[in-house]
This record gives structure tokens, sequence and C-alpha cells, in this order.
């Protein structure tokens, strides 16, 4: 029984760590039609930020030894994403559309490429590791101590989500809505699309990077295996699955693709022999594409549909 | 108010308006006609700054134009409605009118948090200049709809709502009769006037002869992306350059 509930505990830190970075592309993608391609990369930007700040010093490394507490990581992560995005954005939402999607795309191979090769950061491929684990020993039982590290990312979710729906169901999220719509008529109307495009971008990058700390924190360990480009793949695939332009979508497109990736992944590493496991792994990526075809055709709008925002004081009551 | 000197706009190949300079005078309601192609709406728009020209320039209230950001002739209080509507669909009636006003606190995210109270106030003081607007135009019934709902006379009125709740100096109307029934037509026009004795600027593009000649003085007249020429109701009547432009002749 425990080992169920600590599996299933598990899992759902996991499913958190990628609805909330479902939050955050929806952010981009769902309410102001960003193609970002680069999430990997601002994951990884958090991660390796946080690593660095609350990490034990290493022989062959220049930067870290700080030793600084968990929350510090995660706002120094979401700051570095945060400002890596501001950077970006700066120089690509001016551009045509299609601009961001290689930029990002560009940005997130050469962070990974970076992380691969700038050993005396990172490590390279032997991964900084030893990183500390918030929350762990409080009790006796590792169960007891993943629980809790689960309700932090609850907790962490929650808050995001409460802030996302109130800033789109402000007069700011009534500007990002007609931007996403018509921005010449928005511009016509004095709206700056530019600047209210960086905005989310930043936002929802600064959610990305957020996101790594915590992952960083949880594992322990960190190398560029974790961030490359399929990475930026599952996350849309679950912003399309639960319901792009929803943010309890974005939840729920987290948990749910991550339950069928990791349990297919548990089946198929089970009934398949050694030899084939590689393929195995294949086979996975074909499922979860399988999947994004069927959502596509039967139910386009994903589990959860996206639902009209009107800002608050829009809302009429119909007993007037 | 406004005053533009050598226009020019190329499309490809296509010369859509051709060294055109003009002068708005303050407070007046000035028309725009001419037959169709003629460039009307492609000055409205370089005008708005949806696009730079190709050559000439552009001034506002002394202050040059072109060369700007897209957004910045609405900031300095110059704003124009399409000749094809652009409502926000998927917006509900009323958000669509209570976007339009600059300089809104909640339109900075972080003052949702810190400025909740005024942020509140202020979008309930929106609201009601937004219904009250609404009403006037008969759409106020509609005002929870989703915009796209509307029909295409109704987008017409919902724009004109857009632009009189954003509080401009100047006001660019493109073809603000089309597809309006006439009774809500003649009460637009007298809206037009009651706002024009109130100090804003009109330049309005528009087909409704009847409408032109007694609401706007001067009259504009374009043909072939050419000024043809500038005077009152009268003149522009019994000009015949105007004359052999609108029935047909390219002039020669
Ligand atoms: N975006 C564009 N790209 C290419 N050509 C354009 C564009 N906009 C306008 N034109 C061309 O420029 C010319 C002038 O068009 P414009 O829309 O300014 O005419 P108009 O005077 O407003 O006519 P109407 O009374 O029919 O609205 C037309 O020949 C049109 O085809
Ligand atoms: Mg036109």
């Amino acid at each position: 029984m425990i080992d169920l509930l600590s599996f299933l505990v598990f899992f759902l830190i996991f499913a958190s760590f990628y609805s909330l970075t479902c939050l955050g592309l929806n952010m981009q993608w769902g309410f102001t039609g960003l193609f970002n391609v680069g999430v990997a990369g601002f994951f990884a930007i958090g991660a390796y930020t946080s690593a660095i700040l609350t990490g034990p010093a290493y022989d062959d490394t220049i930067l870290g030894g700080f030793g600084l507490p968990a929350l510090v990581g995660w706002a120094g992560a979401m700051i570095a994403a945060g400002l890596a995005a501001l950077f970006i954005g700066f120089v690509t939402l001016r551009l045509r559309e299609d601009y961001l999607a290689i930029t990002t795309f560009g940005i997130a191979v050469s962070i990974q490429l970076t992380a691969l090769n700038f050993k005396t950061l990172t490590r390279g491929a032997d991964g900084l590791y030893s990183l500390p684990k918030p929350l762990s020993g409080v009790s006796d039982s590792a169960f007891v101590d993943n629980a809790l590290f689960l309700a932090v990312c609850v907790v962490v979710i929650a808050i995001v989500y409460v802030a996302l729906e109130r800033m789109m169901h402000s007069p700011w999220g009534r500007v990002l809505r007609s931007i996403r719509e018509d921005e010449t008529a928005a511009a016509t109307l004095g709206k700056n699309v530019f600047g209210y495009r960086l905005q989310a971008f930043t936002i929802g990058s600064a959610i990305m990077g957020l996101t790594g700390g915590l992952y960083s924190s949880f594992v322990g360990f960190i190398s560029p295996q974790d961030f490359l480009p399929i990475f930026t793949f599952q996350v849309y695939v679950m912003l399309i699955v639960g319901g792009s332009g929803n943010n309890l979508g974005a939840i729920v497109g987290g948990v749910v693709v991550w339950g069928i990736w990791s349990g297919s992944g548990s089946i198929i590493a089970a009934v398949l022999p050694p030899g084939l496991q590689t393929q195995g792994a294949a086979v996975r990526i074909v499922l979860i594409g399988l999947m994004l075809i069927l959502i596509l055709l039967f139910r386009p709008s994903g589990l959860i549909r996206e639902k009209r925002v009107i800002s608050e004081e829009a809302i009429l009551d119909p007993a007037k | 108010m406004l005053k533009i000197t050598n226009l020019a706009k190329d499309f490809g190949g296509l010369r859509a308006v051709d060294e055109v300079s003009f002068e708005v005078g303050e407070r007046t309601i000035t028309g725009l006609i001419g037959p169709n192609g003629a460039g009307k709406t492609t000055t409205f728009n370089m005008v708005a700054g949806m696009f730079p020209p190709t050559s000439g320039e552009i001034y506002f209230a002394g202050e040059r134009l072109d060369g700007k950001p897209d957004y910045y002739a609405f900031r300095s209080g110059l704003v124009r409605t399409f000749q094809i509507p652009r409502p926000f669909g998927e917006m509900t009636v009323l958000e669509n009118l209570m976007m339009a006003p600059q300089h809104q606190l909640g339109e900075q995210f972080w003052n949702t948090w810190f400025r909740m109270g005024a942020v509140r106030a202020q979008e309930r003081k929106l609201r009601d200049q937004a219904r009250e607007i609404l009403e006037f135009l008969n759409l106020d019934h509609l005002a929870g709809e989703a915009a796209k709902t509307l029909s295409g006379g109704q987008h017409k009125l919902l724009e004109l709502g857009r632009v009189l709740m954003s509080d401009p100096k100047m006001i660019l109307l493109d073809e603000p009769g089309a597809g309006i029934n006439p009774t809500l037509l003649g009460e637009i026009v007298e809206r037009i006037t009651a706002l024009n004795e109130r100090g804003i600027t009109f330049l309005i593009i528009e087909h409704n002869m009847d409408l032109v000649m007694n609401l706007c003085q001067p009259i504009l007249v374009m043909a072939n992306g050419k000024l043809l020429m500038e005077g009152d109701a009268d003149s522009v009547r019994e000009d015949p350059r105007v004359l052999e432009a609108f029935l047909g002749g390219v002039p020669a």
C-alpha cells in the first residue's frame, strides 16, 4: 500500500512540474499566440541557476558553493529565465511571428550545448549532483518528505494559477486577448502590442524557470540530458491535450499526458526484452504523437475547452 | 490640426496615393470623397500609422506622426474607424468598448495586485460610460454578447462606440454611413455635430453625398490617388473635374 502511495506521490511531483510548465506556456501560446519552441531552454536556465545558487562546491567548477536556501534558488531561477526571455523577446518579438519560433528553438539548443560543453560551470555531461533537497529529513520517512514536497508543488501551482487567472480577468488580460485577435486594431486603439507580448513572454518563461528550479531541487541531480527538445514537444502536447487557452486545462493536460507517458514507459519496460528497450522508447514518442492526432481530430479544443474570459467588471448580471 | 504634405504610397507598381497635400482645420468636420479606389482609405491608414508612407510627411497638432510606432497616433489623440470593421469578435460588446480608453490603471498587470481598489473603481466608471454609449447606439441589449455575433451594421456602430470611448482630439471615420439604417444615421450625424461643438475635429470618408454635403465643410476630393480639389459643398458640386471623376472618366 505504502509502495503504491509513494509511487503516486512521486508521479504527482513530476506531473506537477509538467503542469507548471504548461501554465507558463499557456500564458505564451494559449493566451498570446507566441510560438515558443524553446521551453526546454528556459527550464534549463532555471534548473542550472537554482542548482548553482543552492548547490555544494565542486572541485572543477568556477562558480558554486553558495549553499543558499531553496527559496532563494527558485526565485533566482525565475529571475534568470525571465531576464533571458526579456532579452530574447526584445530582439525577436518585433519581427515576423515565425522568427520567434526559429530563435527560441536555436537558443534552447544552444543552451543545451552550452550546458554540455561549458564544463567549468555545469560539469558538462557529468552534471551537477548532490543538490540539497528541501524538506528531506524533516521526518523519518522518505515517503512523508516527498509528500511534503508534493504539497509545496501544489501550493506553487495554486499560487501561479490564481495569479494567472487574475491577470487574464484584468484589463491587462483584456488587452492581451484583443492583441491575440487583431493586433492591428489593438494598435489603432493605442495598445503597445510589442510591449504586451514581451510581458507575456517574460512571465511565461519565468514560470518555466521556476519549474526548472523545483525540478533540480527535487531530483538533486541535473545534466544536459534533462533538457532535450523532446521536453518542449511533450509540454506542447500536454497543453494541447489539456486545452490551450485554459489554465485548468494546462494543469490537467500535464497530469494526464505524463500519466500516459510514464505508464506506457513502465509497460514497455516490462513487456519488451532488454534488447528492444531502445526501440520501446521510440514507441512511446509514437504513442504521444498518436494521442496528439486523436485529440486534434476528435476534440481539437482539448480535454478542457477554452472558456470565454471576460474581465471582472465587464461580467453582466443577467438579472439586471 | 492635421497636415499632410506630399504624401505618397506605392503598393508594388501601383501608386495608390500620389503626392497628396492637405490640411484639416481644427474643429472642422472635413469630408473626403472620391470614387472607389481613389486612395482615401490608404490615406487614412498612413495617417493612423497602420503603415508608413512611401514618401511625404504627416503632422498632427504640430507634431510629426510618420515614422512613429503604430500605437502613437491614438496616444496623441487621433483615432480612426475601419471601412471594414475590425471588432474583437471573441470579446463581449461591452469589453470591446471598455478596452479602448488610454491610461487604464489595470493595463499594468502589477496594479491588479497592488492597486486593486483603484483598478476596480476605474473599471466600473468605464463600464458605466460604455453602457451609456451602447444605449445611444442601440447596442445595449447586446452588451454581454460576443462581438462576432453582431450584424455588419452593428459592427460599424461598435467601432464608432470604441472611438467615442477614447476621448480623442480628432476622429477619422471611414464610411460611417455604410450599412446603417437612416434613422440611426440621422442620430449619429447629430452626435457627430454635438461632439464637434465640444471641440473634436472630424475627417470623414463617405459615399453618401447627401450626408457629406450637409455635414462636411470643407470637402476634399480625391481621384486616382491625387487630390483633385478642395472646397465647400457648392463648389464641389459645380466643379466639372469632380463630375468627370465620379462619372467614370479619368481626368486628363
Ligand atoms: N494593402 C494594399 N495592398 C495593395 N494594394 C492596395 C492596398 N490597399 C489599397 N490598395 C490599392 O490602392 C488603391 C486605393 O485603395 P483605397 O482603399 O485607398 O481606395 P478608397 O478610396 O478607400 O476606395 P473605396 O471608396 O472603394 O473604399 C486601390 O487600387 C487598391 O487596390
Ligand atoms: Mg476606402
